[in-house]
């Protein structure tokens, strides 16, 4: 059988797994990035247990590979009686992973904000919350976001380990469709290109979008 | 203790398959990133375009493309070749660009200054511009190295017996309560393991900041 014939064998399969890789993807950036901005916040906090707690948060997210929080959720809890779903368990543990990457992006986005802006605002009498809601977030977020759209990319691939914990993904779909048939080479190289055609252009779009703010700003 | 001795027998073969990946991606991305500044669109192309392509699919895909899709005749590839090969191109298409981008971060000024001395373009590239992109990414290639580090763990879906592969050995083996320890204690390892190079990232950024930018 020619590559091609295959591929459209499995694709409508591995379609399938697409849609639910999408929606993981979206599950974790919809809940991740508010929660990265309040990570985010807490982590310069005044008080010293929420800049404790937050920076343990965001520290563990960043630290621990994804693949580990994520049995840790899916084989781990259920020992101390805590079960979940697998795409429940897929969820949580990459909503704390993109919600930790995300912190530091958005933080280096508001770090980003010139000084001057914040002085002028204090000087014009804002209220410290004011000045934050009204000048530093806006601007922050908006230099944050080509690195927000650059992560979205890497959250997408990440769904990808969902496949270890039987989330019917698209990488699971695609394994299943290896083992029924032994196509591997096929069968991966098609999941590849499945990949690829997400990720592909909303990279082009991020390079773009970077490009247009250096410009805005230059 | 059982459980942190069973995760550490994993941790040999965890920096193993880290500094191999890293080593072929540090020598392997500096001809690719030559390409990326090319002014021959051709080559441009195909670097930019195999770079985009090989970091625009997941890592577990090239690890599973290359242990299982690979095989001529009765060949294949042993589980730590495949993942020590996947990892390896994984990296040189991303420290590729990273290069890439330190190469343009250089201040025009400094490489202007070196052509008004009258260096020859070999000598300006390898003598002023490559080094200084070098200080200037070396904090990103510190970064990278640390999610390297966590990408090696995926290695233990191909069965390579790295440290997340005796984690879930050990929390098999043990199916009551203890059963969680393992994956907190490799958790625990990896942020460990990743602390050193955090803080070496750290001090190089100020100190090659000031360097550069002076």
């Amino acid at each position: 059988m020619s590559w091609l014939s295959v591929w459209g064998d499995y694709l409508p399969t591995m379609l399938d797994g697409l849609q639910v890789s999408l929606l993981l993807a979206l599950i974790s950036i919809s809940l991740g990035y508010p929660l990265g901005l309040l990570l985010g916040l807490a982590v310069s906090s005044e008080n010293l247990a929420v800049r404790a707690i937050s920076l343990a948060v965001v520290e563990i997210g960043r630290g621990a590979p994804a693949l580990v929080v994520l049995y840790l959720f899916y084989y781990g809890l259920p020992k101390a009686g805590i079960t979940m779903e697998a795409m429940t368990a897929a969820s949580l543990g990459l909503v704390w992973n993109t919600a930790a990457y995300s912190s530091e992006v958005m933080r280096a986005g508001f770090q980003s904000v010139h000084r001057g802006q914040i002085e002028a605002a204090n000087a014009l009498g804002l209220a410290d919350r004011h000045t934050f809601l009204r000048i530093v977030m806006p601007q922050g977020l908006r230099s944050a976001t080509p690195g927000l759209m650059g992560l979205s990319i890497q959250v997408f691939q990440a769904t990808s380990l969902a496949y270890t914990i039987a989330v019917p993904e698209l990488m699971k779909a695609a394994n299943n469709l290896g083992s029924r048939d032994f196509n591997y080479l096929q069968v991966f190289v098609l999941a590849g290109l499945v990949y690829a055609a997400v990720t592909l252009p909303a990279t082009w779009i991020t390079v773009y979008f970077e490009k247009r703010m250096n410009r805005a700003y230059a | 203790m059982d459980a942190f001795f069973a995760v550490l027998r994993g941790l040999p073969l965890t920096l193993l398959l880290t500094g191999s990946a890293f080593a072929i991606g540090v020598v392997g991305a500096v001809p690719v990133a030559l390409g990326l500044n090319s002014k021959n669109r051709l080559i441009w192309l195909v670097c930019r375009l195999s770079v985009d392509l090989v970091r625009g699919i997941p890592v577990i895909v090239w690890l599973f493309m290359l242990k299982f899709g690979v095989q001529f005749d009765s060949f294949r590839l042993s589980p730590l070749a495949a993942a020590v090969l996947g990892l390896g191109v994984v990296s040189i298409a991303y420290l590729a660009e990273i290069y890439r981008g330190g190469l343009q971060a250089v201040p025009r000024g400094k490489v202007e200054a070196a052509q008004a001395l009258g260096l020859r373009s070999r000598a300006v590239f390898f003598g002023v511009r490559a080094p200084l992109a070098f200080r200037i990414v070396s904090p990103s290639i510190a970064t990278y190295l640390m999610s390297l580090l966590k990408d090696s763990s995926i290695a233990s879906t191909i069965i390579v017996a790295e440290m997340v592969y005796q984690s879930q050995t050990y929390a098999r083996q043990h199916p009551t309560v203890e059963g969680i320890l393992p994956y907190v204690i490799v958790g625990a390892l990896y942020i460990l393991l990743s602390l050193p190079v955090a803080y070496a990232s750290r001090r190089l950024d100020s100190r090659m900041r000031k360097e550069v930018y002076a």
